[in-house]
């Protein structure tokens, strides 16, 4: 039928079966350019510090139809009790990478729309140059398609990812797609959680036309379990506002992947975010924001605190084309190491071709610091909660760049729920 | 009856680039309850060290002597426990908390140590009435419970929250390592009132300084002389004004 049946062997014949039976001009495409790369190692360079063993040997099956009511129920109540707030909010659910009706609370200023329905795979994705996104365009089968109108101001929406599995594993690739046209604002507030091995390989196109604005909170507290590998493609217009952050709590092994692209002058892009992460886990964030035009602005600060054996990458490039004058770009990336199995893998990388630019970067590696545990312990702070205390400080300090009050209190309640009273190291 | 602070024969050393350095070498100090003590001595002489090494700071190493607080054995408690029982060292160089909410770090710190004591916790209402007019007596700026732990602040403003907490925190054992350097002289009057304000039969102070001038507010009971990491000599008040005229040179002369 085509060129993929000879070639599955590998990582890719997780998904043989699956990938033999396509339908679509697409779809085909992308499962011949996946054939032909396979899965990334660690020799291709954007995959160098983080491998895809966590994805085993299993094939990997596609979800059922149908998945226990109270399962998702209580999933769901886990995300929304975090905040009081939270449950009031319009949500779109989606459970093993469809669309849950019976769940969802949609938002009434926005059209709406299911990929499932007229599946449309944009033009930012690039499935010839990433295996992953390769993988979502053949496999695809719902996702969330948001359009704001011009003009309006959509308050906030949560799109809310549950993964619900067994032993056996199962893999869903949702596409997501968001636009927020000229003068239009949204906060959207993505959380993915789950529970058993899955899977989660969503890849999200993002447009922000000219004088829009895009608040946009991703909160990772996937099961501990799963495998969770996102891209995210964010198309910025002229004096518009893409400010993202990402919190990353759960999973085994969780990426999250951004490529924004100033497309027009005076854009700005955040791409900030923080992770907490212990045991075995690892946690990705890999960004690369393009200055294709002049007088944008582009801010990433990422920190990260490590406990046991976790493992923390943190690729960022800033890529300044020639026509970006004015570019004024800024990165760093912190880490705090609680044990001295944790690691933390961070390579920065500037390429500039415009000579009037003004970009910064660093990155520290630390472990906590003795004057400062000293002296809460001189006031009568027992060492665990002064240890807390300090842990909490470093990841607040990026917690405070997330504008958005609402999102801001979520991801501080969800992080108090989460982590109270476990300061020590694992 | 053991004293209230007795410190016999205190020797500590610390891990200089691999190498051992002895800094206190027989440190004999008695302190009765409701005194102030003041210890001078030169730079190098140890007088911080012996702060550190009393507030269980554990770069330290104790390699001989004692040091008892109401009794117990200080060097072999935990330093949140040394604070839980009564014992507070004023930092010469306060540290900078990051991202530490001045408030949330003084109710944290009282709550710890008032459940250590075993008293009641403070609810966030009551505690800041109370945060709010010990900073006033101090005429620290409203604001400064808000900021993060001593970000920012001035160093005069490091030293009046390090008398805030002092305040607070209610010790009976206060230690001002040089709480006055650095500090014009209306500051130096407020943060003087402050430890004035604490001064009872159950209250002591071991104050660390190189000036007369905070002395002329505290009127300190015994002032001991400390060089080469032992106290060579006690004495009245009397003995801080001559140092503050005469130097440390002649002191040193006589024991030498």
């Amino acid at each position: 039928m085509n060129a993929l049946s000879k070639d599955m062997s590998g990582p890719l014949a997780l998904f043989a079966n699956r990938l033999n039976t396509l339908a679509g001009a697409e779809r085909q495409s992308a499962a011949g350019a996946l054939a032909r790369t396979g899965l990334p190692d660690r020799k291709v360079e954007a995959w160098h510090y983080t491998t895809l063993r966590a994805l085993g040997k299993q094939d990997y099956a596609a979800p059922p139809m149908q998945v226990e009511a109270s399962t998702v129920r209580s999933l769901l109540d886990g995300v929304l009790q975090a905040h009081p707030a939270m449950a009031a909010l319009p949500r779109v659910v989606f459970v093993n990478g469809r669309h849950a009706p019976a769940f969802s609370a949609l938002p009434d200023d926005v059209d709406l729309s299911f990929f499932a329905d007229d599946p449309q795979f944009g033009q930012q994705a690039a499935p010839d140059r990433d295996p992953l996104v390769a993988l979502n365009t053949a496999l695809a089968e719902d996702g969330l398609v948001l359009r704001v109108p011009a003009g309006v101001d959509a308050g906030h929406v949560m799109l809310i990812s549950l993964g619900v599995a067994g032993v056996d594993p199962l893999s869903f690739h949702p596409r997501h797609t968001v636009v927020v046209e000229k003068e239009a604002h949204l906060r959207l507030i993505c959380v993915q959680a789950g529970q058993g091995a899955y899977f989660h390989n969503p890849v999200t196109d993002i447009q922000v036309e000219d004088g829009a604005t895009l608040e946009h909170l991703t909160l990772q507290t996937e099961g501990a379990q799963a495998v969770s590998l996102g891209t995210l493609y964010a198309h910025v217009g002229q004096q518009s506002v893409y400010d993202s952050f990402v919190l990353g709590l759960g999973g085994q092994l969780v990426r999250h992947e951004v490529h924004a692209r100033l497309a027009a002058t005076r854009g700005v892009v955040h791409v900030n975010g923080a992770q907490r992460l212990a045991g075995q886990q690892v946690g990705d964030i890999t960004s690369v924001i393009t200055h294709a035009a002049s007088d944008c602005t582009s801010r990433q600060t990422v920190r990260n605190v490590l406990d046991g054996h976790a493992r923390g990458v943190f690729q960022g490039k800033v890529l300044v084309e020639r026509i970006a004058q004015k570019t004024d770009g800024y990165q760093m990336n912190q880490a705090l190491l609680l044990s001295p199995e944790a690691e933390i893998d961070a390579k920065p990388e500037l390429e500039i071709y415009a000579d009037d630019v003004r970009c910064s970067h660093g990155a520290t590696v630390g472990a906590l610091d003795d004057d400062q545990l000293f002296y809460l312990r001189s006031r009568g702070i027992p060492e665990q909660e002064a240890r807390q205390m300090l842990i909490d400080a470093f990841l607040d300090e990026a917690i405070a760049l997330v504008e958005d009050a609402t999102a801001q209190t979520f991801c501080r309640a969800v992080m108090a729920a989460r982590f109270a009273g476990k300061g020590e190291s694992a | 009856m053991s004293q209230f602070l007795e410190i016999s024969g205190l020797c500590a050393q610390i891990d200089a680039d691999g190498q051992k350095k002895q800094i206190l070498r027989g440190v004999d100090l008695s302190i009765p309850p409701g005194e102030v003590h003041v210890i001078m001595g030169p730079n190098g002489s140890g007088k911080s060290t012996l702060s550190y090494v009393l507030a269980g700071r554990e770069e330290y190493e104790v390699t001989a002597g004692t040091a008892t607080f109401h009794g117990q054995d200080l060097l072999a408690m935990e330093p949140e426990e040394r604070a839980a029982a009564g014992l507070f060292l004023a930092f010469q160089s306060p540290i900078e908390l990051p991202g530490v909410n001045n408030a949330n770090f003084l109710r944290t710190a009282v709550n710890a140590v008032r459940r250590a004591r075993g008293q009641d916790e403070l609810d966030a209402v009551a505690f800041l009435k109370m945060a709010r007019e010990a900073a006033k007596a101090l005429s620290m700026a409203p604001d400064m419970l808000k900021r993060n732990v001593n970000v920012g602040f001035s160093g005069g403003e490091k030293k009046r929250n390090e008398v805030l907490q002092m305040t607070l925190l209610q010790p009976t054992f206060a230690i001002l390592d040089e709480t006055d350097s650095g500090l014009d002289v209306d500051a130096l009057r407020i943060v003087a009132e402050g430890v004035n304000r604490l001064r009872a039969p159950t209250f002591s102070a071991l104050v660390i300084t190189h000036h007369q001038k905070l002395l002329d507010y505290l009127v300190p009971d015994r002032i001991h002389v400390m060089a080469r990491g032992r106290i060579i000599l006690s004495g009245g008040p009397e003995l801080a004004r001559q140092i503050d005229q005469e130097g440390y040179t002649k002191f040193l002369a006589e024991v030498a």
